[in-house]
């Protein structure tokens, strides 16, 4: 018995343009194929050849390009990637949903998706029928759902409103029952597909404990996620996907840390020119910079002192402005948020154009790249708000003054603290 | 544990290319997701309703009273020794069958997109499952035949001809379900075909003999009557409930043959262009 389970051979998909619209007209159809047959009359009139044209004139793309890779018997895969980057195409194909256009795949053994939750879900139907008819339609029998009926409530923990049509039921309710049914499927692959990203978070946190026991159980799990911190707890190897290829694959640390530096050229573009911003725009954050820091304009050193320079422009008068900074690190969590008004530091009246400084005298983010996301109130109401405006490096420095800083993956931070001998 | 005891079956993925195998095997392991939906559309169609599963018998019983005022009562359709209400249900019944699972299985596809775009099962299922749960609706339909039978005192004759009817209902699944799986699959494609359906059928119903006999159509336009299916099913139900003349020629036979291959030939277009539901639908 082999111990491969998915192998996955240069598989591709095309999708023609037109068919990611929702739907054609026949009408179109024959209107495509008037005009078309009229221009092959033309051209053969003319005697001039068929140009050759690119594949994106064509009118086709690839959502997929030439992907390869294995999965071994209980080995959970993460597979990131930014939007339309193909990951859902791949699960789509894997579970059979749709063909590839080239290539092959070969799964050893029964399969369970998870592309959606509460699929199958009728509204007007009770709860108590609707586990029966998504649990069915995931392909569960009767007689699995009958015995697992109990267990899928409880997890849920929607005991009592078994009888009520899921229409009266609150988002989170419909979720977690959703889950839940998908979560008692025992196929020996589960393809999931960003189904932790819904629910509240102590749900959240019950779903990747499933997760975790389902891949204890010697389950195979392919898990596509913008979570990266559920990547990197939750599987044994990633696969980054980069317009329908394989960009980085290995070890979910190293993978997280290359898409994430790849994905970050949005910082690249001048701040002023940024256009996915939020807020009313009653002041626009246009520039960042390091000050005070090493040579390098993006470096910082653990423990050394640094200054933020914020400049901004705005209309007048802008009253009440509260600036802040937001760290995240390689994972995408939010390490640290720095805020003029935590520090107690109120601009009640700024003027129109200027430059905010935030100063730290020992900088305590312990080395690695960070992604800073700026953001800014007036009067309690969001002016501006950009992700990722900037990244910078934190380099080893003398935080402590002994030389020493704390290996790798052990804390997030130096702060100043003592030790004695009581 | 289910799992262990489980064969572990080998799929395997690849670019299908040109016609493809039906997979009778894959629709019989599927048959309790066949079960699930035909319980969920009856669940469903009723479940909002104050009268319920009354609409079943008021439907049919309304469309009788709306034909028999205009055909029986002011145009006069001699269906003598039939009264024509009776006449008239009697056609409406496996006509509303027909009907009712050729439009709502041609927009089935569609209208079960989530499930389509989320998850893998053999598509045929989605029209086969509206094709079958309309027999549930014309099961109970013989509730208000026997009504009216009563009614008009009309006896019903135990004869060898109602061992027909099972026949013909088996004729009327296998007609409409041909037709919805044509159709389903090019509605994938095509929302086109949702704005035919409610002509397609208004005109289909005029063109069999439902409101009308066959008797009243002019001698040489017979055999075109004859190469409508229905218009064999819905003569062969009077004929067995109601005991009046059938002929079953040639041309009906065709007819019926015709059928049969409609059905095949639309289980290989449906599985011919399955494989693009997902991307079109």
């Amino acid at each position: 018995m082999t111990n491969t389970v998915i192998r996955v051979e240069h598989l591709s998909k095309r999708y023609r343009l037109g068919e990611l619209e929702p739907y054609q007209t026949l009408r179109d159809t024959i209107a495509r194929g008037v005009v078309s047959s009229a221009r092959a009359l033309r051209s053969a009139f003319s005697g001039q050849a068929r140009t050759n044209r690119s594949p994106k004139a064509d009118g086709h793309i690839w959502a997929l390009k030439d992907v390869s890779f294995e999965v071994k018997r209980g080995e959970v895969l993460g597979v990131i990637g930014p939007n339309g980057a193909g990951k859902t195409t791949l699960l789509k194909i894997l579970s059979r949903i749709t063909e590839p256009t080239e290539g092959r795949a070969e799964i050893h053994g029964s399969v369970g998706s998870l592309l959606g939750v509460g699929t199958g879900f009728h509204y007007e139907l009770t709860g108590r029928e609707n586990v029966y008819l998504s649990g069915a339609i995931l392909g569960m029998s009767k007689r699995e759902i009958d015995e697992k009926f109990e267990e899928i409530v409880s997890f849920a923990e929607v005991s009592e409103f078994m009888g009520t049509p899921v229409k009266h039921y609150s988002d989170g309710m419909r979720v977690r029952l959703g889950f839940s049914v998908a979560a008692h499927l025992e196929p020996d692959v589960i393809l999931v597909d960003e189904v932790l990203a819904v629910g509240d978070a102590s749900f959240q946190k019950k779903c990747l404990g499933r997760m975790d026991e389902v891949s204890s159980e010697g389950r195979t799990v392919i898990f596509v996620s913008h979570d990266m911190a559920a990547i990197q707890n939750l599987c044994d190897r990633a696969l980054a996907l980069k317009r329908g290829r394989i960009s980085a694959s290995g070890n979910p640390g190293d993978v997280i840390a290359r898409y994430l530096d790849s994905s970050s050229g949005v910082s690249m573009v001048p701040l002023a020119e940024r256009t996915d911003r939020r807020g009313t725009g009653k002041l626009r954050l246009v520039g960042f910079r390091i000050s005070s820091g090493i040579n390098s304009s993006d470096t910082v050193q653990c423990g050394a002192p640094v200054n933020f320079e914020i400049s901004y422009e705005g209309k007048s008068p802008l009253r009440n402005v509260d600036i802040a900074i937001l760290f995240y690190n390689q994972l995408g969590t939010c390490v640290l948020l720095s805020s003029s008004g935590f520090v107690g530091r109120a601009f009640e009246e700024v003027p129109p154009k200027g430059t905010f400084v935030c100063r730290f005298s020992k900088f305590p983010l312990v080395p690695g790249t960070y992604h800073l996301g700026l953001s800014c109130d007036t009067n309690s109401i969001q002016a501006d708000d950009i992700r990722d405006a900037a990244t910078i490096h934190v380099v080893e420095g003398d935080y402590y003054g002994s030389g020493k800083l704390p290996p790798r993956g052990y804390g997030m931070f130096a702060v100043p603290h003592e030790w004695d001998l009581a | 544990m289910a799992t262990e005891t489980r064969s572990a079956p080998t799929v395997i993925i690849q670019p299908s290319r040109g016609w493809v195998p039906i997979k009778l095997r894959e629709l019989w392991a599927h048959r309790e997701l066949l079960y699930f939906l035909v319980w969920r559309d009856l669940k469903v169609r009723y479940k909002q309703t104050v009268l319920g599963v009354v609409w079943v018998v008021i439907q049919p019983l309304f469309m009788m009273l709306v034909f028999t005022f205009l055909f029986g009562t002011v145009a006069r359709i001699d269906t003598d020794p039939v009264p024509y209400a009776l006449f008239v249900f009697v056609g409406l019944l496996p006509w509303n069958l027909f009907a009712k699972g050729l439009s709502e299985g041609s927009t089935s596809l569609v209208a079960n997109e989530q499930l389509i775009t989320k998850v893998y099962f053999p598509r045929l299922i989605l029209p086969a499952a509206v094709v079958i749960s309309g027999l549930v609706d014309f099961a109970i339909g013989f509730i208000p035949l026997a009504g009216i039978m009563i009614y008009y005192r009309y006896p019903l004759v135990l004869s060898p001809a109602l061992l027909a009817l099972p026949l013909l209902v088996a004729l009327i699944v296998v007609a409409a379900s041909g037709i919805a799986f044509w159709l389903s699959a090019i509605d994938a494609r095509y929302r086109d075909v949702r704005y035919t359906l409610t002509f397609l059928t208004s005109l289909w119903l005029f063109a069999t003999p439902v409101v009308y006999p066959l008797a009243s159509v002019p001698a040489n336009l017979r055999w075109l009557y004859s190469l409508n299916p229905m218009t064999a099913v819905v003569e062969g139900f009077r004929s067995s409930l109601l005991g009046s003349n059938w002929n079953f020629d040639l041309v009906t036979g065709i007819s019926m043959a015709a059928v049969v291959l409609l059905f095949i030939g639309g289980l290989f277009y449906f599985r011919r262009t399955e494989k693009i539901f997902a991307d079109v639908v």
